[in-house]
C-alpha cells in the first residue's frame, strides 16, 4: 500500500466533531445579515413585551380606570378603551395569547406538513399522489375560511383555533418539504441506506430530515408570520379569546368604532402585530438567504 | 542544460501566448495560479494536464478573458493573436469570445440550451460573430460545420432538440458551435470526460482533424493523460496552480523529469498489464496552504533540503522541455514495468449467481437473459459503455432494482427482488459501493456516525463502537481521526475510502463496486484500485467491479464480462480477453481505449 497515512488531519477546520456544525454555520451567516439582525431585535422586543408585559402593567386588564374612550392621561398612559379600561395595560396583557397560539399553531402545522411532505417524497408513486391530492383539496380553501368554518361549527375554543390554523398550514408546508426532500431522495446515500435495509422511519428521519433543515427553518418562520396574522384576524372576528380577556386582535375589534376619537386602542395592537410579522419575516428571509450559501454543494 | 528564467520573446506565429499569468482571489489575495507560461502555435494542440483543483480550468478560462467570480488577474498577460486581453473593452471581449477564441465545454448536456433547436444553437453564434454575411451563407456554413464534425446536416437533424441527441452527438454539436466561426484558438475543457470510449475516440479525432485543417491552436485541458498523449503536440503539467513541467509530448511521456509527472504517469492504468498502477499519497495543497518551497515536496520521495526552501526555477532539458525541479536529473529515466497483471487467485465456491435475468425500466427492456457467477475470492469485472445495463445488473444483485425476472442466488439460496424483502444476512453479505462519493455519504453525518450505523445494523451496538469505527477506517488507510469529519471536509478519494469502509464494515462476502473511480482523479483512482487489490489479498473478498475503463481492470480482475445493450457478449479470464478478444465489440473497445503507450508508439 503506497498510502499508509492519508492526510485527513491537515484539512482545514477544527478537529473535533461538532454535531451542530451546520447550525452554528447557519446561525453565523444569518446574523451576519442586517435584515436578520433588525428582525431579531424587533421580534425580541415584542416577545419581551408579550411575555413580561403583565409584570409591568399599571392596572389589571379588566379594571375600569377612566372615562370610556378618554385620551391619554396620567391615569391611563394611552387612554382608555370604550369601556374605560386602560389601553396600555390591556396591550401589555394581550400579547401572550397571540404569541402562544401562533407558536402552537406553527408547531402543529409545520410538524404535520413535514411528516406528510417527507413521507410523500420518500414513498413516491401512489402514496405521494394521494397525499398531495388531498393537500390540494385543503389548499383550495382559503386558510381563513377553513378556520372560520370549523370554529363556527364547533364554537370558539382555543385548542380548536390552534388546531385549525395548524392544519390549514400543513398542506402548504407539505408541498415545500416534499419538493426539498425529493432532491435528497434521489441521492445515493438514501439508496445506500435502502440497500442495507434501514427501516423506512429511520431513512425519513435519519437521512432525509437532516438534509432539509434549512427549508424547514424557513417554513417555520414563514408559517409563524402567517399564524400571527391569521390568529389576530380570528380574534378580531370574535372567534378567538372571548371578552373580557385581552388580546391584540380582539382589542382592534373592540376599539375600532372609536378609532377617530381614541386611536391608541387600535394603533398599539396593530403596530405590534405588524412589527411582529415584519420581524419574523426579516429573520426568515435572513435564514433563507444564509441557507442558500450553506446547502449548496454537499 | 541552462536556466531560463526569462521568457523567450513571443514569435508572431504563436496564436496563444500566456506570460507569467497570476490570478488571485479577491478576498484573500492568495494566488490561484501563478507564473503560468503557455505558448500554442496555430494548428497545434497543447495538453494542459492536472488533477482537480490544480487550476487548469482557471488557465483555460483566462484565454477567453474570463475569470470566475472571486478571482482577478493581478499579473502577467494573455496574448491571443498577439493582442493583449487585459484592458480590452467589454464589447471587444464579447467579439473575441466565440469568434476568435471559442470553448468546448465539459458537459454538453448542460452547455446546450435544452429549449433551442440545433439550428438555433448554431445560428446564434454565427449571428453574433458573422453579422456581415447573408442568411444563406450562414446556413451553408452551418451545414458545412455539422458535416465537419460528422453529424447529419439535413433539415430534419437541424430541427432536433438537444435531448433528442446522444451524449456524443451533443458533444459534437458543441464542437460544431465552437468551430462555426473559424476561431483561431479553441479551449477544450475535458470535453470527453463524460463520454464512452468509442464516442471519445471519435470526438478526439474530430477535434484533431479540425485543428489541423483550420490551423487552430487548441488548449486541451484534461486530467486524462492517455487522452492528452493521443491528441497533444505539447504538454504542460500543472500542480497546485503552477506549471511544473512542460515540453513536447514525447519528451513529457517518455522522459518525464518532474517527480509529479512521473507519479502521475505511473497512476495511469496500463491496458497491456505490464505495470501496476500506483497512486500518489497525500493530496495537493489548496491555495493559501502551500508549503514555502516546492509545492510537491511534501508528497515527493526525492525531496531534499533545497526543495523546502524555494520554489524551483525552470531548467531546460532539450528543446522546449522545461522542468521546475531540483531533482530532475536524479529521476530514473524509465517507468517501472513490473507487477502488472492481477495476481492469480484460486476461486472458491459460488457466492452469487445470476440466472436468466431480464430487467426493465418501466416498459423499457434493459437486460436480456443475463447469466453471471461470482466465486469466493474472485474479482469479476463487468465492462460496458453507458447504457449497456451494467449498473442495472449491479442494482438487481444488490436489491435496489426490483423490476426483473429470473433468479439471483446468494450462496445457493434465492434472493427476493427488493432489498427490503431480503434477510438481514443477505443484505449484509452483498455490499454496494456507489459511483459518486459526493452523493453516497449523508452530508449531515460524520464519517464515524455513518460507519457506526452500519456496524449497529449488522452487529448491534456496543460500547467499543468508536474503536471499531477506527479499525474500519484504518483498513482503508484513513486515520481514525477521520471519524470526526463531515464528508465535505474530505477529498473525493477520501470520501470513496469512507464509502468502502462503510461497505466493508458489514464484513460482506461480495463487494459490488459501481464505477467507483470514475469521479476521481487518476492518482486517486490508482490508490483506490491499489487498496481494493490489497483488501482482496487480505480477506478473500469477492468483488464485482463495474467500469467502462478497460485499462483499469487489467490489474485487478480475474475474469472479465463484457456487456453491451443489455447483453453479455463476452466473458473469460482477464488476460485471454485482453489478448484475444472473441467478440467484435470487445476488440472495438480495446482499440478505442486511449493509452499513453499506444499514443507514443504511433
Amino acid at each position: 500500500m503506497s498510502t499508509p497515512a492519508m492526510t485527513v488531519d491537515q484539512v482545514a477546520g477544527p478537529t473535533q466533531a461538532m454535531r451542530s456544525r451546520q447550525w452554528t454555520q447557519l446561525l453565523r451567516s444569518t446574523l451576519g445579515m442586517w435584515r436578520a439582525r433588525i428582525g431579531l431585535v424587533i421580534v425580541a422586543i415584542l416577545v419581551v413585551i408579550a411575555l413580561a408585559g403583565p409584570l409591568f402593567a399599571p392596572h389589571s386588564p379588566t379594571q375600569f380606570v377612566a372615562a370610556p374612550n378618554s385620551p391619554p392621561s396620567s391615569q391611563a398612559l394611552f387612554g382608555a378603551d370604550s369601556l374605560g379600561r386602560d389601553v396600555w395595560s390591556r396591550f401589555l396583557y394581550g400579547g401572550r395569547s397571540v404569541l402562544g397560539l401562533s407558536v402552537a399553531a406553527t408547531i402543529i402545522g409545520v410538524g404535520l406538513g413535514l411528516l406528510i411532505g417527507l413521507t410523500a417524497a420518500y414513498a413516491g408513486g401512489l402514496v405521494d399522489e394521494i397525499l398531495m391530492r388531498i393537500a390540494d383539496v385543503f389548499m383550495a380553501f382559503p386558510q381563513i375560511v377553513l378556520a372560520l368554518l370549523l370554529v363556527s361549527a364547533f364554537g370558539p375554543k382555543l385548542w380548536l383555533i390552534v388546531l385549525t390554523v395548524g392544519i390549514s398550514h400543513a398542506p402548504r408546508v407539505a408541498r415545500v418539504m416534499r419538493g426539498a426532500a425529493q432532491q435528497v431522495v434521489e441521492r445515493d446515500f438514501v439508496k445506500a441506506a435502502e440497500a442495507v435495509g434501514e427501516p423506512r422511519r429511520r431513512i425519513i428521519f435519519g437521512e432525509l430530515l437532516p438534509n432539509v433543515t434549512s427549508p424547514l427553518l424557513v417554513e417555520c418562520g414563514l408559517r409563524l408570520t402567517y399564524s400571527i396574522g391569521l390568529i389576530a384576524a380570528i380574534s378580531f372576528l370574535g372567534f378567538g379569546l372571548q371578552p373580557p380577556n385581552s388580546d391584540w386582535g380582539l382589542m382592534i375589534n373592540e376599539n375600532r368604532l372609536a378609532v377617530t376619537v381614541q386611536p391608541w386602542g387600535v394603533l398599539l395592537p396593530v403596530l405590534a402585530i405588524a412589527l411582529l410579522t415584519i420581524g419574523t419575516n426579516l429573520v426568515t428571509d435572513g435564514i433563507a438567504r444564509a441557507a442558500i450559501g450553506i446547502d449548496r454543494g454537499d | 542544460m541552462s536556466t531560463t528564467a526569462e521568457p523567450k520573446p513571443t514569435s508572431p506565429t504563436n496564436a496563444v501566448a500566456v506570460r507569467d499569468l497570476r490570478i488571485e482571489l479577491i478576498s484573500s489575495g492568495v494566488d490561484v495560479v501563478d507564473a503560468i507560461m503557455i505558448e500554442v502555435r496555430a494548428g497545434e494542440v497543447l495538453g494542459l494536464v492536472g488533477e482537480s483543483g490544480s487550476g487548469k480550468t482557471t488557465v483555460g478560462m483566462a484565454l477567453m478573458g474570463y475569470c470566475r467570480p472571486g478571482g482577478h488577474v493581478t499579473g502577467g498577460n494573455v496574448l491571443i493573436d498577439g493582442r493583449e486581453l487585459e484592458g480590452l473593452a467589454a464589447g471587444e471581449l464579447r467579439r473575441l469570445r466565440g469568434g476568435t477564441v471559442s470553448y468546448i465545454p465539459q458537459d454538453p448536456g448542460t452547455a446546450l440550451n435544452p429549449a433551442l433547436r440545433i439550428e438555433r444553437q448554431l445560428s446564434e453564434i454565427l449571428d453574433a460573430h458573422a453579422g456581415d454575411t447573408t442568411a444563406e451563407q450562414r446556413r451553408a456554413r452551418m451545414r458545412e460545420t455539422l458535416e465537419e464534425v460528422a453529424l447529419p446536416s439535413d433539415d430534419e437533424f437541424m430541427r432536433r432538440y438537444p435531448h433528442q441527441l446522444s451524449g456524443g452527438q451533443q458533444q459534437r454539436v458543441a464542437i460544431a458551435m465552437a468551430f462555426a466561426c473559424r476561431p483561431h484558438v479553441i479551449v477544450c475543457d475535458e470535453p470527453t470526460t463524460g463520454l464512452d470510449v468509442t464516442t471519445q475516440a471519435r470526438v478526439l479525432q474530430t477535434v484533431r482533424e479540425l485543428c489541423q485543417s483550420h490551423q487552430v491552436a487548441a488548449l486541451y485541458v484534461s486530467h486524462d493523460l492517455a487522452v492528452v498523449a493521443e491528441l497533444a503536440d505539447h504538454v504542460a503539467v500543472m500542480y497546485s496552480g503552477r506549471i511544473v513541467e512542460r515540453g513536447p509530448r514525447d519528451a513529457i511521456f517518455s522522459r518525464p523529469r518532474h517527480p509529479y509527472t512521473r507519479r502521475l504517469l505511473r497512476a495511469v492504468p496500463d491496458l497491456e498489464g505490464k505495470r501496476a498502477v500506483v497512486g500518489i499519497p497525500g493530496r495537493a495543497p489548496l491555495p493559501g496552504q502551500r508549503p514555502q518551497g516546492c509545492f510537491f515536496e511534501p508528497r515527493c520521495d526525492l525531496a531534499i533540503d533545497s526543495c523546502r526552501e524555494r520554489f524551483p526555477e525552470a531548467t531546460e532539458y532539450g528543446e522546449g522541455h522545461l522542468v521546475h525541479c531540483y531533482r530532475a536529473d536524479d529521476a530514473p529515466d524509465q517507468l517501472p514495468t513490473t507487477g502488472g497483471d492481477s495476481a492469480a487467485t484460486e476461486p472458491g465456491e459460488v457466492v452469487v449467481s445470476v440466472q436468466r435475468v431480464n430487467a426493465s425500466h418501466g416498459s423499457h427492456h434493459t437486460l436480456f437473459d443475463i447469466d453471471l457467477e461470482v466465486r469466493r475470492n474472485e474479482c469479476v469485472a463487468l465492462v460496458g459503455e453507458s447504457g449497456s445495463g451494467k449498473t442495472t445488473l449491479a442494482r438487481c444483485i444488490s436489491g435496489l432494482h426490483h423490476q426483473y425476472t429470473g433468479e439471483i442466488e446468494l450462496a445457493g439460496t434465492h434472493l427476493p427482488e427488493s432489498s427490503r424483502k431480503r434477510s438481514n444476512e443477505a443484505r449484509k453479505q452483498i455490499q454496494y459501493v456507489f459511483q459518486n462519493p459526493y452523493a453516497s455519504l449523508n452530508p449531515r453525518r460524520t464519517v464515524g456516525q455513518t460507519i457506526a450505523r452500519q456496524l449497529n445494523l449488522f452487529f448491534g451496538g456496543g460500547r467499543d463502537s468508536g474503536q471499531r469505527v477506527g479499525e474500519c477506517l484504518e483498513r482503508v488507510a484513513l486515520s481514525a481521526a477521520a471519524a470526526n469529519r463531515f464528508p465535505d471536509q474530505l477529498s473525493g478519494g477520501e470520501r470513496q475510502r469512507v464509502a468502502i469502509a462503510r461497505a466493508l464494515a458489514a464484513e460482506p462476502s461480495l463487494l459490488v463496486c459501481d464505477e467507483i473511480t470514475s469521479a476521481l482523479d487518476v492518482s486517486v483512482q490508482a490508490a483506490i484500485v491499489d487498496l481494493l487489490r490489497q483488501l482482496r489479498g487480505e480477506t478473500g473478498l469477492s468483488m464485482l467491479f463495474i467500469t467502462h475503463n478497460l485499462a483499469l481492470i487489467r490489474t485487478i480482475a480475474d475474469r472479465v464480462v463484457v456487456m453491451t445493450e443489455g447483453r453479455i457478449v463476452e466473458s473469460g479470464a482477464t488476460a485471454n480477453v485482453f489478448q484475444s478478444p472473441k467478440a467484435e465489440y470487445t476488440g472495438h473497445l480495446l482499440a478505442n481505449t486511449p493509452t499513453v503507450e499506444a499514443a507514443l508508439g504511433r
